[in-house]
C-alpha cells in the first residue's frame, strides 16, 4: 500500500506540474504581460526595467521554476483588471464558493444514491420509471436553465426566495459564512439546488446502472439461494459492491461541482471564485485565470488522491499487506 | 413417494420469446430420497440447471413454471411466492453454484457470510452463530478454521472457496442440496476432494442431493441414481449401475460411449453425430430422432413415451431389442 | 423489387437490398418498438430542417437592421402591437425582433457549432487514437497521458479555458468575428478523448493482424488500410459517442454563450438569446427568455434521448 500511495502522489505531482506549465504558458505567451501592466505612456526603459523585474529575460525553465515557486507560496501576481494581488482576491471569494459547493455536494450525494438504489431495486416500477425519465430531462437540462427556471418560479412568480447574491454574511476569523443568517440560508437554497441537481442525476444514474450490474452477479444469486432477506441482499451485499466504482465518480463529481459553480454563480450573481473566473475570461485577465486553474487543479488532484485511498477501506482485495496466504 | 424429500411431477418451464414460447424443461418427473444423491446429467442447454432453479424458485424472468408440481417434504412448493419461498431457500434447500470464485461476496468476510445466513434462518444468538460458523468451516475441511473466519474470499484458493460455498449451503441444515456443476470450475485434482466431501456430508446428515453435471465421471463417482436429460426432456432414469452399464436410451448409450471413463480400453471414443436442437427448433416426435441411429417412423411421428415402468423415454429401448 | 424478379430467373441465393437488410435488422426492430426513439428522431429532424431552412421559414431576418421596427419592441406573443398593430407568433424582443425568427437563426448557430465541434473532436480523436495505437511507445504515452490529465477536468472548464486563451491570442477587433470558430475549437478540443480511446483500442487489436504487415512489406502505408478495417469495428461506439457528444456540445455551447464567453450578440446562438432574455425576466417579458430556453431544452433532450437509445440498442448488455 505504501508503494501504491507513493506512486499515486508522484502521479498527482506530475499532473500539477503539467497544469502549472499550462498556467505559466498562459501567463507568458497569451497577450503581452508588459503591455497589460503598463499603460499607454511607457518608455523603453520602463519596459526593460519591468522585463528584468518580472524575470522575462531569463530562460524559459528558470521562469517556469520561479512561477512554480511563487505559486507554491500563494503568489500568483496581480490581477490586470483589479490591480490587486490575485491571492487576496481568491481568498476573499473562496468561502462563498466552498459553502455553495459543499451544500450542493451533500444534496447530490444523498439524493443521488437514494434514488439510484431505489430505481435499481424497483427497476420496472412506475415511480422508478418516472424518476428515470425525469433524470434524463435533468441530464439534458443545462445547469443555467435550471437556475433560470428556478428563479422564474420561486423569485419572480412566487417571490419566496432571493434570486441573486449571498444575503447577509457573518465574518468568522476571515471566513465569511452565510450559514448563520436567515437571509444567507435563504439565498443558498436556489443556487445549491441548481448546482446539485445535475450532479445528483449523474450520481443516481451511475448508482442505478452499477447496482443493476452487481445484482446480476453470481454472489447475489448465491445470496438469494441462501434465503437472505431482500433488504440484506440489496443493502448489505449489493450496495457495498456498487459503491466501489461509484466512489471514484463521486470524487470526480465533487471536483466538477466546484467547476460547475462557475455557471451557477453567474446565474445567481453569487460572489464566489467562479464568477471571478468568468469575468477574468471576458476581460482576458490572465493572472486570475492561471491562479484559478492552479487552485482548482490542486483541489481535483487532492480529491482524486483521497478517493483512491478510500478504496483501501472499502475493498479488502486491495489490502495486499494483510493477505492471509493461500 | 412418501420417503422422497424432493418430488417433481411433470415439470415444465417456459420462456416466452420474440418468436414464440420455448420450453427449456418439458414434462420432467423424478424423486430424490433422503440421503440419496441423484445425478442429473446432460449437455449444456438440456435443461438440467433450469430444473434446479425452478425447484429453488430462482428462475430469472421471463422464465416461469408452466405446469407440473414440485413437492418438498410433503409440501407443495412450486406455487410459493416471495417471502414464503425465501424462507425455504437456505433453510430447506441449499444450493452450490458452479464457480466458487464468483459465488462469494468479495467485500464480506466468510465469517460474516456464514453468520448472516444462520441468523436469517435459525433462532440463535450472534455468538452462537459465530461458534457454529467455525464448526461449519471445520466440517468442510478448512484448516485453521478459527483463524480464517475473518478472511475474505480472495484469500482462499478455488478449492477452498468451494468448501466455503458448501459450508454456506449447508449451514442452516437444509434437507435438500442442489449442486449445479459444483466441480466444473475446479482443478481436476480438487474435483475428487469436493465430490468426496459432498458425499460424506450428505451421508452423515441424510441430506438429499440433486447433483447437476455434464460429467459422467462425477456421476459414476458420486451418484446413487441418474437422470439423463436431453433437450428439456428426461431421456432415462435409473440407478447408476443400470444406466452406466446397460443404457437403454440410444442417447445415453452414445453418451456413455463418448465418455473416456466408461469406454476405457476402447481405441477410439464414440461421437454422437450432430448437435442438440436449439430450443426453438425442437423436432416433432422424439427430440433425439434426427441423431438416433435406430430412429424409425414412429419416433418421428409421436413424442417418446413418458418414463413409467421402463427406464428410458424411448419407443425402442436398447435392452428390449436385445431381449426380443 | 428487383430482388423478386431475380428470384424467378436465377435460383441462387437472393441478394437483399441494403434497405431490406436495414429494415430487417434488430436495430430497426428495436427502433420501431421504442416510441421515445421515434419521437425524438422526428423532433430532431424537424429542428434540424427548420434550422437549415431558417431564411425560408423566418418572416424576417432578425439581424438585418433594415427589417426592424423599434416600435414593435416588447410585443407579447399572439397579441397585436399597441402602436403598429402587427402581431407575432412568439412576440418580439426589446428591439422589435421577431422572437420566432431569432430562435430559428439562433438554432442554426447552435447546431452549426455543435455539429462542427463534434466533427472536429471526432477527426482529432480518431487520428490521435490511430497514431497512438499504431506507433506506440512515447507517442502513445504522451497522447494518452494528455487524455488522462484532460479527463480529470470537466470538459466545460477545459472549453472555457481554451476559449479564454484563444481570445487572448485574437486581436480585439477580430474577437467577435472569430468567436464562433474559437467556440468550435474549444468545445472540440475538450471532447476528443473518448473517440481516441475507442479507436486506440481497436487499433491495438488490428495492428497484430497479418494484412498490416503485408501492407508494409509491399511498401504501402498501413494507416489508410488500417483505417478501412478499424472504422467498421468502431463504427457503433463512435456513433454512440458522437450522438451523446452532440447533445453535450450543444449544451456546452449554450452554456458558454450564456456566460458571455461564446457566441457574440451579433451572431447569437440559443445560449446568447437566453442570456439576453434573462435581463427581461423580472420586468415581465418572459417570452424573450422562455421560448429560446424551451427550444434549447427540446433540442438537447431529443438528441440525448436518441443517443441514450442508440447506446442501449447497440449494447444490449447495458439495458
Amino acid at each position: 500500500m505504501l508503494a501504491y500511495t507513493i506512486r499515486r502522489v508522484a502521479q498527482s505531482a506530475l499532473v500539477l506540474l503539467i497544469v502549472g506549465l499550462v498556467a505559466f504558458s498562459m501567463f507568458r505567451f497569451v497577450g503581452d504581460p508588459i503591455e497589460n501592466m503598463l499603460g499607454q505612456e511607457r518608455t523603453v526603459e520602463d519596459i526593460e526595467r519591468l522585463r528584468d523585474q518580472l524575470g522575462l529575460n531569463q530562460s524559459f525553465a528558470v521562469q517556469y521554476y520561479r512561477f512554480l515557486e511563487g505559486a507554491v507560496q500563494g503568489n500568483f501576481g496581480v490581477s490586470y483588471r483589479q490591480g490587486r494581488p490575485v491571492a487576496e482576491i481568491l481568498m476573499e471569494r473562496a468561502p462563498a464558493t466552498l459553502e455553495l459547493a459543499a451544500v450542493s455536494a451533500i444534496l447530490a450525494i444523498i439524493f443521488g444514491i437514494a434514488f439510484g438504489v431505489f430505481t435499481a431495486i424497483r427497476r420496472d416500477g412506475f415511480v422508478a420509471n418516472f424518476i428515470m425519465s425525469a433524470s434524463l430531462i435533468g441530464v439534458s437540462l443545462p445547469t443555467f436553465l435550471i437556475g433560470i427556471l428556478l428563479i422564474y418560479i420561486f423569485s419572480v412568480e412566487l417571490n419566496w426566495l432571493p434570486s441573486f447574491g449571498r444575503g447577509e454574511t457573518v465574518d468568522i476569523g476571515g471566513w465569511s459564512t452565510g450559514f448563520l443568517t436567515e437571509s444567507g440560508l435563504k439565498a443558498l437554497i436556489l443556487p445549491a439546488i441548481t448546482l446539485g441537481l445535475y450532479q445528483m442525476t449523474l450520481i443516481m444514474r451511475l448508482v442505478r446502472s452499477e447496482m443493476l450490474e452487481v445484482l446480476r452477479q453470481d454472489y447475489i444469486r448465491f445470496a438469494c439461494a441462501r434465503g437472505l432477506k431482500d433488504r440484506t441482499i440489496n443493502f448489505r451485499h449489493a450496495l457495498k459492491n456498487t459503491m466501489v466504482p461509484v466512489i471514484t465518480v463521486i470524487g470526480l463529481q465533487l471536483g466538477a461541482i466546484i467547476a460547475f459553480a462557475i455557471i451557477t454563480e453567474t446565474v445567481f450573481q453569487w460572489p464566489g471564485v467562479g464568477l471571478l473566473f468568468i469575468n477574468a475570461i471576458q476581460f482576458v485577465d490572465i493572472p486570475v485565470m492561471a491562479a484559478y486553474l492552479m487552485l482548482i487543479s490542486v483541489m481535483f488532484v487532492a480529491i482524486n488522491l483521497i478517493v483512491d485511498m478510500l478504496y483501501f477501506f472499502i475493498d479488502p482485495r486491495l489490502r495486499v499487506d494483510r493477505a492471509g496466504g493461500h | 413417494m412418501s420417503a422422497a424429500v424432493l418430488s417433481i411431477h411433470n415439470l415444465s418451464v417456459e420462456i416466452p420469446t420474440r418468436t414464440g414460447v420455448v420450453k427449456p424443461v418439458d414434462g420432467v418427473s423424478y424423486d430424490i430420497a433422503a440421503g440419496e444423491i441423484l445425478g442429473v446429467v446432460g449437455e449444456s442447454g438440456a435443461g438440467k440447471s433450469m430444473a434446479g432453479n425452478a425447484v429453488i424458485g430462482l428462475l430469472s424472468p421471463p422464465a416461469r413454471i408452466a405446469k407440473g408440481e414440485i413437492w418438498l417434504n410433503g409440501t407443495r412448493i412450486d406455487a410459493l411466492k416471495g417471502e414464503a419461498m425465501r424462507r425455504l431457500r437456505g433453510k430447506q434447500i441449499g444450493m452450490v453454484f458452479q464457480d466458487p470464485l464468483t459465488s462469494l461476496n468479495p467485500l464480506l468476510s466468510i465469517g460474516d457470510q456464514l453468520t448472516e445466513t444462520m441468523l436469517t434462518h435459525l433462532p440463535i444468538s450472534r455468538s452462537e452463530a459465530e461458534k457454529r460458523a467455525v464448526a461449519a468451516l471445520e466440517e468442510v475441511g478448512i484448516p485453521g478454521a478459527a483463524e480464517r473466519i475473518d478472511s475474505y474470499p480472495h484469500e482462499f484458493s478455488g478449492g477452498m472457496r468451494q468448501r466455503v460455498v458448501i459450508a454456506l449451503a449447508l449451514c442452516a441444515e437444509p434437507s435438500l442440496i442442489i449442486a449445479d456443476e459444483p466441480t466444473t470450475a475446479l482443478d481436476v485434482s480438487v474435483q475428487a476432494q469436493i465430490i468426496a466431501l459432498l458425499k460424506r456430508l450428505c451421508r452423515d446428515r441424510g441430506t438429499a442431493v440433486m447433483l447437476i453435471t455434464h460429467d459422467m465421471g462425477v456421476i459414476a463417482e458420486a451418484a446413487d441414481r441418474v437422470a439423463v436429460m436431453y433437450s428439456g426432456r428426461l431421456a432415462e432414469l435409473g440407478t447408476v449401475r443400470d444406466v452406466l452399464t446397460q443404457p437403454q436410451h440410444p442417447y445415453t448409450a452414445g453418451l456413455m460411449a463418448s465418455t473416456p471413463l466408461a469406454s476405457a480400453g476402447k481405441e477410439r471414443l464414440h461421437q454422437i453425430e450432430g448437435a442438440m436442437p436449439r430450443l426453438d427448433k425442437v423436432p416433432d416426435g422424439c427430440a433425439f430422432h434426427p441423431r438416433c441411429e435406430y430412429a424409425q417412423d414412429k419416433c418421428r411421428a409421436a413424442p417418446a413415451p413418458q418414463i413409467s415402468d421402463s427406464h428410458a423415454a424411448c419407443w425402442f429401448p436398447l435392452i428390449a431389442e436385445k431381449v426380443s | 423489387m428487383t430482388d423478386l424478379s431475380n428470384q424467378t430467373v436465377a435460383p441462387k441465393v437472393v441478394q437483399k437490398s441494403r434497405l431490406r437488410v436495414f429494415l430487417d435488422s434488430d436495430i430497426y426492430y428495436t427502433f420501431r418498438r421504442s416510441p421515445v426513439a421515434v419521437v425524438s428522431t422526428i423532433v430532431v429532424t424537424i429542428l434540424v430542417l427548420s434550422a437549415i431552412f431558417a431564411p425560408l421559414i423566418a418572416s424576417t431576418n432578425p439581424f438585418d437592421p433594415a427589417s426592424l421596427n423599434l416600435m414593435n419592441g416588447f410585443t407579447a406573443p399572439m397579441t397585436p402591437n399597441a402602436f403598429t398593430g402587427e402581431s407575432f407568433l412568439l412576440g418580439t424582443d426589446d428591439q422589435g425582433r421577431d422572437v420566432f425568427s431569432t430562435i430559428l437563426y439562433g438554432m442554426r448557430v447552435s447546431l452549426f457549432v455543435g455539429v462542427a465541434a463534434v466533427l472536429f473532436a471526432m477527426v482529432l480523436g480518431i487520428t490521435l487514437g490511430l497514431i497512438s495505437g499504431y506507433v506506440g511507445g512515447w507517442t502513445e504515452t504522451i497522447i494518452m497521458r494528455t487524455a488522462d490529465v484532460q479527463l480529470t477536468f470537466p470538459s466545460i472548464l477545459v472549453a472555457m479555458l481554451i476559449f479564454g486563451i484563444a481570445k487572448g491570442f485574437t486581436p480585439i477587433e477580430y474577437r467577435d468575428q472569430m468567436a464562433i470558430w474559437v467556440l468550435i475549437i474549444a468545445i472540440g478540443l475538450s471532447d476528443w478523448v473518448q473517440f481516441a480511446r475507442v479507436v486506440r483500442g481497436a487499433t491495438l487489436v488490428e495492428k497484430r493482424k497479418e494484412y498490416v504487415e503485408a501492407a508494409r512489406l509491399i511498401g504501402r502505408t498501413p494507416y489508410a488500410i488500417m483505417l478501412r478495417h478499424i472504422l467498421p469495428n468502431v463504427l457503433s461506439p463512435v456513433l454512440v459517442i458522437a450522438t451523446i457528444s452532440l447533445a453535450l456540445a450543444i449544451i456546452a455551447e449554450a452554456t458558454l454563450s450564456f456566460l458571455g464567453v461564446g457566441a457574440p450578440p451579433t451572431q447569437p446562438s440559443l445560449g446568447t438569446l437566453i442570456r439576453i432574455g434573462q435581463g427581461f425576466l423580472f420586468s415581465g417579458e418572459w417570452w424573450i427568455l422562455l421560448f429560446p430556453a424551451f427550444t434549447l431544452l427540446t433540442l438537447a433532450l431529443s438528441v440525448n434521448l436518441l443517443g441514450d437509445w442508440l447506446r442501449d440498442a447497440l449494447n444490449p448488455r447495458l439495458r
